[in-house]
């Protein structure tokens, strides 16, 4: 697998998450994704952008333009040195939401791509990757 | 400060969502609406979000809040526009917008908002009180 392009973004505010979704978008469609696939993708990414913000205090957000030998996808990683999350099961279960949040941001954000992962450490923060392939 | 404005037309309201709104703004918006449902006494609220490119929980918590204060506030309200694409993310994603009624379009929209306010006051019915 070749990166073909990164780019590091902030996510320090609400706008922060407004360019991680253009930034996802621009390079969903550089991936040759469906407008489905696009909007699942940057839906997705939407939400992890904002649990960066709410949840971890800010962050970053790296985004990857992937080739395979026969398909191209699209990465994204969240990372945060927030409080971390406890019970990472019980994050993703629907419904369940430690702050003003509906629940749903990832359990959902995972049923939209097609690779998930997290790795989160109470005091140390939170890292959350997904990945949609064409 | 950024706002998306509110078109007032009879009794009802309208918003045409056209960027892609950051949290503030949103935010804003809800507050806005709710403020001017009660100074102008509307009836109902159309939102147009056709030009919305994604509805993620945040954008969809904010319809159903308006949606319910509306209520609160008798009146009601009608999401249209919606795309394709934005509405097989959003079941995906598990979000159905409980309590938000929605219409392919602005005129299907205004329809059922006349509909609806019509059904709450009773006109053009024909069983009319006696009191």
């Amino acid at each position: 697998m070749i990166i073909e392009r990164t780019e590091l973004l902030q996510v320090r505010n609400s706008n922060d998450i407004v360019r991680v979704r253009q930034l996802t978008r621009e390079w969903s469609i550089a991936a040759g994704f469906s407008l489905v696939d696009q909007t699942k993708m940057v839906t997705a990414a939407s939400e992890l952008a904002r649990n960066t913000l709410e949840h971890g205090g800010g962050g970053t957000a790296q985004v990857e333009l992937l080739a395979d030998t026969a398909r191209r996808g699209l990465r994204l990683t969240c990372e945060d040195r927030g409080p971390g999350i406890p019970d990472i099961a019980l994050a993703l279960r629907d419904g369940y939401t430690s702050r003003n949040g509906l629940g749903l941001g990832l359990g959902g954000a995972r049923r939209l791509v097609n690779e998930f992962s997290i790795d989160s450490r109470p005091g140390e923060g939170t890292r959350v990757t997904i990945t949609r392939w064409r | 400060m950024e706002r998306i404005p509110i078109l007032k037309m009879g009794d009802f309201l309208l918003v045409t969502i056209q960027v892609d709104m950051h949290d503030q703004l949103a935010l804003t918006l809800q507050e806005d609406l709710t403020d001017r449902i009660s100074r102008t006494s509307a009836r109902g609220v159309l939102i147009d979000i056709s030009s919305l490119e994604v509805v993620d929980s945040f954008i969809g918590r904010m319809l159903a809040n308006i949606a319910g204060m509306a209520r609160v506030l008798d009146a009601v309200t009608v999401v249209v526009g919606m795309q394709p694409a934005v509405a097989i993310t959003l079941v995906e994603l598990g979000l159905s917008l409980p309590g938000v009624r929605t219409a392919l379009n602005v005129e299907r929209g205004m329809d059922l908002l006349r509909g609806a306010v019509e059904a709450r006051t009773g006109w053009g019915s024909d069983d009319h009180r006696a009191d």
